[in-house]
């Protein structure tokens, strides 16, 4: 019932728009207009819509720009990241410079010469001074921009120092984990066919350095130290996004990738400084995975050097959650692995000498 | 060599001066081979794909706008798609923005825009009787038409149209275990896709060829109207660049049926370790942004050159810079080939690679600029009517202008690190090529509209349609810079599952109402373009006192175009508001014996040219 209402009324609106604007093209030919006039009546509205529309638009533009400014700035927290924010303003400022300028003297222009009867065109074909002119100094800014833009992707790109502190995130649909190297600070070894549903990572157990390797389900990161992510995907391409890093590299299947950066505000820091004690660090995947891909949020926190060391004691190393894969790792290490990985050696020993003396 | 084109063209003419009167429904409308009739068939393809593109993008606005209101009244449309609490599945949303994406770059920016009119004006404005294959032009139509009908299918099967983003980037787009859509609709996209790429190609071959043989005496390359530098231009870079994709589309086939490794390596899903190895999932990328740049550039150089043509037409005035127009078109078509991998600083290649490519990009930016001031400086001192084609040009220059300008940032691979893949990117290219181009295009319908159809679009409707879209386009896509500074990621469902991203639905909101708005307008379009096609009012022969070729043609022109004689040109296409003159315009087959009062003194020279047949196509006048 309601929807026939409903439509009955569309339709009584739509056919009284069309008899207004049938009744209004009679009107037309009846007054002849268009026939003999090289232009329509209402021409000159359109030049001043035109003007309207320049200064509302650019007033709004700025007006907004300025007055919601903290809401769309994202706070920074990392090195590099106030270098590129510095390099996005700067272009901001040029652009919006040049923008302005532009939109001004083209409304401008519609405006003024707007059609006239009385009033010819000029005849005017070129001007190569003018052409060389608004060639050459794009040239230049633009060369300024690049170079500068150069100067700062060489430093973010530039391989990170030795003592960096290595990372590793994975991606799959539709999670993050991270894997820490543990104390020998060297990640082990992987391989995609190890994986399965406990060794997340295919940690490859023929390989010392996996057996201290810890994950975690957040990403800790210690304040004012180089960080170096290594990247990996396990099924599609993914993207580890860290906005409030600056930080975006794509996880891809088969091909490691890595970035580096480092964190300058603990989260606690960032917390005083928003005066906002819920705020929180986040990771997000930037590239299109599937069905959760808007849902792939991975906690991030960065802490003190002490507080990130404490955290880091507190984990537990991946062989020692699950012990079952000790019969992966070759028999050559088992004992090496054991006291890598953290587990209490003396408690399989007295097992084994009982066993023994029954 | 002049010669032989000439006798060419009237074996031409004397074949379809018979023709005129044949045919039946069939041969006339629907297998025809009149350009004009392919570009009509082009045109109102594209308005069906343009319609049902818009659709799908205010669907998932619905989403992004309204994300607590219940979508249950879709549900006799979309079925399966509204989850039992009346939402839209997230896996349908993202089909809904690959599909949106694929109709609205493909089937209407590129064969909506060059297919119409690449047909149509081609052979009018550089006076030939038709295209060089008749026969292969109308397969072009019909293998676009049958790609768009694969394409359409994909909407309605069970598992749903292709899901992993118009980029269509493995592995997401090889594993149906990965998203349901890359099931079958990744089979019937990638089919769809292959034929319209033969579409493309052999509508390219046609145009190119075209261009060069069958231009009418006089018509030499500096006298061609920028309309038809830009296709020309287009037509070369789509026949350069589609063949890439094919060989892309036709790698990825090979992964995804017969279990070759091109992109797929090192992958492990749902539990079991894929035996794919050393493929590079990068490669793709690279190949279809082989494409995929050039690509941009496919769509936007025809509304350039359409633009060009009805500002200067309408200004009153020559179009400024011609030749550096020209060679601003060139230096952007070739530069168009080496800034591809600018979509990929982020994705892991060489950091080198990035330097090299940001450097390429906004070189780019200088021909784009030179193009911008081009157009003001025409504009300055005027005469300007503003013809509803014009108010889409005037349009179109904004766009290219306020989009274009964003691209200065995104060029830049430091900025890029934050900005790509964020709504900042959404904003830039909707508004420098979705709305720009689309703005070339409802420009062009606007103001070719009289020779198509014989008679005048309302030219009130036509105001109120560009006003809505205009105002509209800028709510849409203005209120996305800010929403991607503060680093909102696109392609997300939801924004609710962040803390950085659970802000600004206020402004999602306005985007989406002010994109119900715009779609909206377009009914005005749709009513104005059938009504006027039959009632509208007649039109003369050359309504907007232009100078090119097509307006010397009858109201109606026939196949075969020109009921006598092919005029010959004389002058190049921008004599507006010459010193001098009558009127404020000189038509290109005016010659300049026929304009004493107005001649430059270096033309005057010319007058003792003009009646010696051929050599008007050797001596090229100097502007």
């Amino acid at each position: 019932m309601m929807n026939s209402i409903i439509i009955l009324g569309v339709i009584l609106i739509l056919a009284i728009l069309y008899l207004i604007f049938r009744v209004g093209s009679l009107v037309n030919v009846a007054k002849g207009e268009g026939q003999d006039s090289k232009v329509e009546n209402g021409n000159g509205i359109h030049a001043v819509l035109f003007m309207v529309f320049m200064i509302v638009s650019l007033t709004g533009f700025f007006w907004y720009s300025y007055a919601y400014f903290e809401d769309y700035n994202l706070p920074i927290a990392s090195e590099h990241g106030l270098e590129t924010d510095k390099l996005f303003w700067i272009t901001m400022g040029v652009t919006v410079v040049a923008f302005t300028i532009i939109s001004i003297v083209m409304f401008a222009f519609i405006y003024k010469y707007r059609y006239n009867e009385n009033r010819r065109a000029a005849f005017f074909p070129d001007n190569h001074y003018l052409e060389l002119t608004w060639t050459i100094i794009p040239g230049i800014v633009l060369a300024v921009l690049v170079f500068t833009g150069l100067r700062a992707w060489n430093e973010i790109t530039a391989p990170a120092s030795k003592d960096a502190e290595v990372i590793e995130l994975i991606g799959q649909q539709f999670a993050w984990t991270a894997r820490y190297p543990g104390k020998d600070k060297e990640l082990g070894k992987v391989n995609f066919k190890l994986m399965d549903a406990s060794n997340e990572f295919g940690l490859d157990l023929t390989d010392g350095n996996t057996h201290d390797d810890f994950k975690s389900l957040e990403l800790h990161i210690p304040v004012n130290k180089e960080i170096l992510l290594k990247i990996r995907a396990k099924d599609v391409l993914h993207s580890v996004y860290l906005p409030h890093f600056r930080v975006k590299m794509d996880a891809v299947p088969g091909m490691p990738t890595h970035f580096k950066f480092t964190a300058t505000k603990t989260t606690q820091e960032m917390r005083d400084e928003l005066g906002e004690q819920t705020f929180n660090y986040e990771m997000a995947c930037a590239e299109i995975c599937g069905r959760g891909h808007f849902s792939m949020r991975f906690p991030v926190v960065v802490d003190t050097p002490e507080d990130y060391e404490r955290w880091k004691l507190s984990q537990e190393s991946w062989l020692k959650q699950n012990p079952d894969y000790m019969k992966d790792v070759p028999a050559g290490l088992k004992e090496s692995a054991m006291i890598k990985a953290g587990i209490p050696a003396l408690q399989q020993i007295k097992q084994a000498t009982a066993v023994g003396s029954n | 060599m002049a010669t032989t084109v000439h006798t060419h063209q009237d074996i031409h003419h004397d074949t379809h001066a018979d023709e005129h009167h044949e045919g039946n429904f069939w041969t006339n409308y629907i297998f025809s081979q009149d350009h004009k009739v392919i570009a009509k068939q082009f045109l109102i393809t594209g308005i069906f794909w343009a319609l049902l593109g818009g659709i799908l993008s205010v669907i998932f606005r619905l989403q992004l706008g309204f994300p607590d209101a219940s979508l249950e009244w879709l549900r006799p449309v979309l079925g399966g798609w509204i989850t039992a609490d009346g939402k839209l599945d997230p896996e349908f949303y993202l089909a809904l923005v690959t599909m949106h994406g694929t109709i609205m770059v493909f089937f209407v920016l590129t064969a909506g825009l060059s297919g119409t009119f690449s047909n149509f004006l081609i052979p009018l404005q550089i006076g030939a009787r038709d295209m060089a294959s008749g026969f292969m032009n109308m397969l072009s139509y019909w293998f676009f038409f049958v790609s768009g009908v694969i394409m359409f299918i994909s909407l309605f099967i069970s598992t749903g149209p292709a899901g992993g983003g118009w980029t269509i980037y493995p592995p997401l787009s090889a594993l149906p275990q990965a998203i349901p859509g890359s099931g079958l609709g990744m089979t019937l996209w990638l089919v769809a896709m292959a034929l319209f790429i033969v579409s493309s190609l052999l509508g390219g071959i046609n145009y190119i060829t075209t261009i060069i043989n069958m231009r009418t005496r006089g018509m030499s390359f500096t006298k061609m109207p920028l309309t038809i530098w830009a296709f020309f231009f287009t037509a070369i870079i789509g026949l350069l660049s589609f063949p890439v994709l094919f060989a892309a589309a036709l790698l990825l086939i090979f992964d995804r049926s017969f279990g070759t490794s091109f992109y797929l390596s090192d992958i492990y899903i749902q539990g079991q370790a894929l035996a794919h190895e050393g493929g590079s999932a990068i490669l793709f990328q690279h190949l279809f942004w082989f494409l995929g740049h050039p690509e941009v550039y496919i769509v936007l150089l025809p509304a350039l050159g359409i633009s060009s043509e009805i500002i200067a037409t309408n200004s009153r005035k020559p179009i400024f810079g011609y030749k550096a127009m020209i060679g601003s078109m060139l230096f952007i078509a070739i530069l168009s080939f080496i800034v591809w991998a600018h979509h990929m600083f982020v994705t892991g290649m060489n950091p080198f690679l990035g330097s090299i490519f940001m450097l390429l990009t906004l070189i780019i930016a200088v021909p784009s600029a030179v193009k911008i001031f081009n157009y003001v400086t025409t504009l300055w001192r005027g005469n300007i009517r503003f013809t509803p084609g014009m108010l889409f040009s005037i349009g179109m220059v904004s766009f290219f202008l306020t989009g274009g300008i964003t691209g200065i940032f995104l060029g830049n691979s430091a900025i890029d690190i934050q900005l790509h893949d964020t709504y900042f990117v959404v904003a830039h290219f909707h508004l420098v090529m979705g709305s720009a181009s689309f703005f070339g295009m409802l420009a062009g319908i606007y103001h070719w509209f009289p020779k198509m159809f014989g008679r005048m679009m309302d030219s009130r409707l036509g105001a109120i349609h560009f006003w809505i879209t205009f105002v509209g386009v800028y709510m849409v896509f203005f209120p996305m810079h800010y929403i991607g500074i503060a680093g909102f990621p696109r392609r997300y469902y939801s924004f609710t599952n962040f803390e950085f991203t659970s802000g600004w639905t206020d402004l999602n909101m306005l985007v989406s109402i002010a994109a119900i708005v715009t779609l909206s307008a377009q009914f005005i379009f749709l009513f104005n373009f059938f009504y006027s096609m039959f009632r509208g009012r007649l039109a003369s022969a050359n309504p907007w006192n232009s100078n090119t070729l097509e307006w010397t043609t009858p109201r109606n022109p026939k196949h075969g175009n020109w009921p006598g004689e092919i005029p010959a040109v004389y002058r190049w296409p921008y004599d507006y508001s010459k010193p001098g003159a009558k009127d404020d315009f000189i038509p290109q087959h005016i010659p300049y014996s026929e304009t004493l009062e107005s001649n430059l003194p270096h033309e005057n020279d010319q007058i003792k040219l003009e009646g010696s047949g051929d050599s008007a196509i050797v001596i090229e006048p100097k502007h």
